[in-house]
């Protein structure tokens, strides 16, 4: 049965009742999938093409994507994203592994300091969201009574559209570096230590080491982690919801955020199916990017 | 002083030490096994040598110069893991090279050498696979390449061969042994298996408990076990150790042979055949005695055999300390033993 091609189910050779099991066994994945994913992307694509507004009976229409051109806030949107990408994703990915290497060692207190790491990743958006509000808050917060203990006035943190953006970001890396630490550490302790001692009797320096062999075995680590953390880059609307609304003036609008504005806020439904089909195509792209180009350039174990 | 000189070198982890005040020297091109029981102290030693653990005590000098601080990197050694420790994200040819890139030697020096011990251990074909795609026994060789691409006089070897099937195990000892000879290097070489140490190694130092307890040719530690732990390790299946009262007589089991006439009489326990010979365990004076007979035999339970040796061929041992004994002339165990 094996060597007869790639789709079994068809294969005249089987017996009805396995058919039916096979189907059956598929069902409850396919039902999910289908419910929660397929049909909502095509019904997405559908709406972003056949509707206009609230009205959903109007024939093929551009509308929906003409207005993606000229809509300006859109495109300060994407840049947001894009700043929001470059900046945080990059950034958490090296503290994250800074942290897994020094905690990866021997010393006192490792397991403290692993579990005051992994806090932020266990706290719900929302709350983190909320203690950073304190933080930031321009009277009493915390950063402004640090800066005003030196004489220095403070900053409008999350009022400032120069600095909103950037104190979201602040707040994303803080969350998102700790989760990404466990799975660095996982893959350090998984790497044997016969290697480090090779390379040390071979005369090998410790930023050779480094860089010849913790971080290519850290890549399949480094991929996946990759892959979360631009997911997560878009995928993360909670915390403006309690910091900033995206504003001010949409200084810290990020593309999720907008359609959900455009959908809830403004009910303009199918101009926000136009948005996620657009969301829908960076994140292929992305993915696409991402499996093809690097994968070829991963050693895996 | 010798090529290597390593002085009461000593490890412990707060308990009882690893390693207890070891004391040995290798000549130059010499090859020296570390054979011993697992926790002996022979991988800790070996370890210790490589720079990769702090003694806690003693010290070590190679080729006149004291190394017991110094960098593995800088101990100009090279070392083959038991798990042969390959890059495995790197090629056959980027691991050799790793340490003469890591130590910026020029890349045509780099080139000569790697075509040279790509010849030496055979793997020029697979130069750009990773070790992933290497059998064991080539993955060995790598570990041997990377070894000796380095130029190292003294190369470490922490039980190179266990991870390997008994056939390949054969073949890679005699090559091991004549690449040694060829390029001259000092090895000092960890086992636990007496066959690789008797097999390759010039002296063999039987380690057990921290301590060495013998050091000297294979032949004699074979021929003349200075402790009944040596007598009891060496030789397959192990010497016979029979004590009494003072002394442990021990007789090597290809020694005893059937006597008819003046031998002395014990029961066969067990009888394991092995194909050119036979294992046969009998009871004598209330204790195993095992010896070989060669061809198939089988006698059943309790069949009396009469077994004798020639005198020259027993070894005495005492009862308190575990120490050879100056040579008996009477052979007590004849006279009095078996009354």
């Amino acid at each position: 049965m094996l060597g007869k091609g790639i789709l079994p189910f068809f294969d005249i050779h089987m017996k009805n009742k396995q058919y039916i099991q096979a189907w059956l066994l598929l069902l409850p994945a396919l039902i999910l999938l289908a419910g929660f994913t397929h049909i909502p992307t095509i019904k997405t694509i559908w709406r972003s093409f056949f509707s206009l507004g609230e009205n959903t009976d109007i024939g093929f229409v551009w509308d929906n994507y003409e207005f993606l051109i000229i809509d300006d806030v859109l495109w300060q949107v994407l840049g947001n994203s894009f700043w929001y990408l470059v900046i945080t994703v990059p950034a958490s990915i090296v503290i994250a592994l800074a942290m897994a290497m020094w905690i990866n060692r021997h010393m006192p207190g490792r397991s403290l300091l692993r579990l005051s790491y992994f806090t932020p990743t266990v706290l719900p958006m929302i709350s983190v969201a909320n203690i950073w509000l304190f933080f930031y808050s321009p009277e009493i917060g915390l950063l402004n009574s640090i800066l005003g203990l030196f004489g220095h006035e403070g900053y409008n943190w999350l009022g400032d559209p120069d600095l909103a953006l950037y104190s979201v970001m602040a707040m994303t890396i803080w969350k998102e570096a700790g989760f990404f630490m466990i799975f660095y550490l996982a893959a350090l302790l998984g790497i044997r230590p016969d290697l480090y001692q090779a390379a040390r009797v071979e005369g090998s320096s410790e930023a050779n080491i480094f860089f010849r062999i913790t971080l290519p075995l850290l890549m399949p680590t480094t991929l996946f982690i990759l892959v979360n953390a631009i997911l997560n880059a878009f995928k993360m609307v909670d915390h403006l919801f309690i910091l900033t609304k995206g504003g001010p003036n949409n200084a810290s609008n990020l593309l999720l955020y907008y359609i959900y504005e455009n959908a809830f806020s403004f009910f303009e439904t199918s101009y926000a199916a136009a948005l996620t089909v657009l969301l829908l195509a960076i994140l292929v792209i992305l993915a696409v990017m991402q499996f093809g180009v690097l994968e070829r350039r991963i050693h895996y174990r | 002083m010798s090529f290597i000189s390593i002085q009461n070198l000593t490890k412990s982890w707060g308990e009882a030490p690893a390693v207890n005040d070891m004391s040995f020297d290798v000549a130059a091109g010499e090859f020296l096994a570390l054979l011993g029981p697992s926790g002996c102290g022979k991988s800790t030693t070996l370890m210790m040598l490589a720079g990769l653990e702090n003694p806690t005590d003693g010290q070590i000098h190679f080729n006149q110069k004291n190394v017991t601080d110094l960098a593995p990197g800088k101990r100009k050694i090279s070392m083959v893991f038991q798990s042969y420790a390959l890059f495995p994200h790197l090629s056959v040819k980027e691991n050799i090279l790793f340490g003469l890139k890591a130590r910026h030697v020029d890349p045509a020096e780099r080139n000569k050498r790697l075509s040279e011990v790509l010849e030496l251990v055979d793997l020029g074909a697979h130069m750009d696979k990773k070790p992933g795609q290497l059998s064991g026994g080539q993955c060995q060789r790598v570990a041997l390449a990377r070894a000796i691409v380095s130029h190292a006089p003294i190369c470490l070897m922490d039980e190179p061969l266990s991870n390997l099937d008994a056939k390949l195990r054969n073949e890679m000892r005699s090559e091991i042994r004549s690449l040694q000879k060829k390029l001259g290097l000092t090895v000092i070489y960890v086992t636990h298996d007496q066959i690789e140490a008797m097999s390759m190694a010039d002296r063999v130092a039987l380690l057990n408990k921290g301590c060495i307890e013998q050091i000297g040719r294979p032949e004699e530690l074979y021929d003349q076990p200075a402790t009944d732990f040596v007598a009891g390790f060496i030789g397959h299946p192990p010497m016979n150790l029979i004590p009494d009262e003072e002394t442990i007589l021990g007789i090597r089991p290809e020694h005893i042979r059937l006597d008819e006439s003046e031998g002395i009489s014990s029961k066969v326990v067990n009888c394991d055949y092995h194909g050119a010979n036979t294992l046969i365990s009998t009871k004598f004076c209330g204790h195993i005695l095992n010896f070989m007979i060669q061809g198939h035999r089988q006698y059943p339970a309790g069949h009396t055999l009469k077994l004798n040796w020639d005198r020259g061929q027993a070894h005495y041992f005492s009862r308190t300390t575990g120490q050879r004994m100056a040579d008996i002339t009477q052979n007590h165990f004849m006279n009095e033993g078996l009354n």
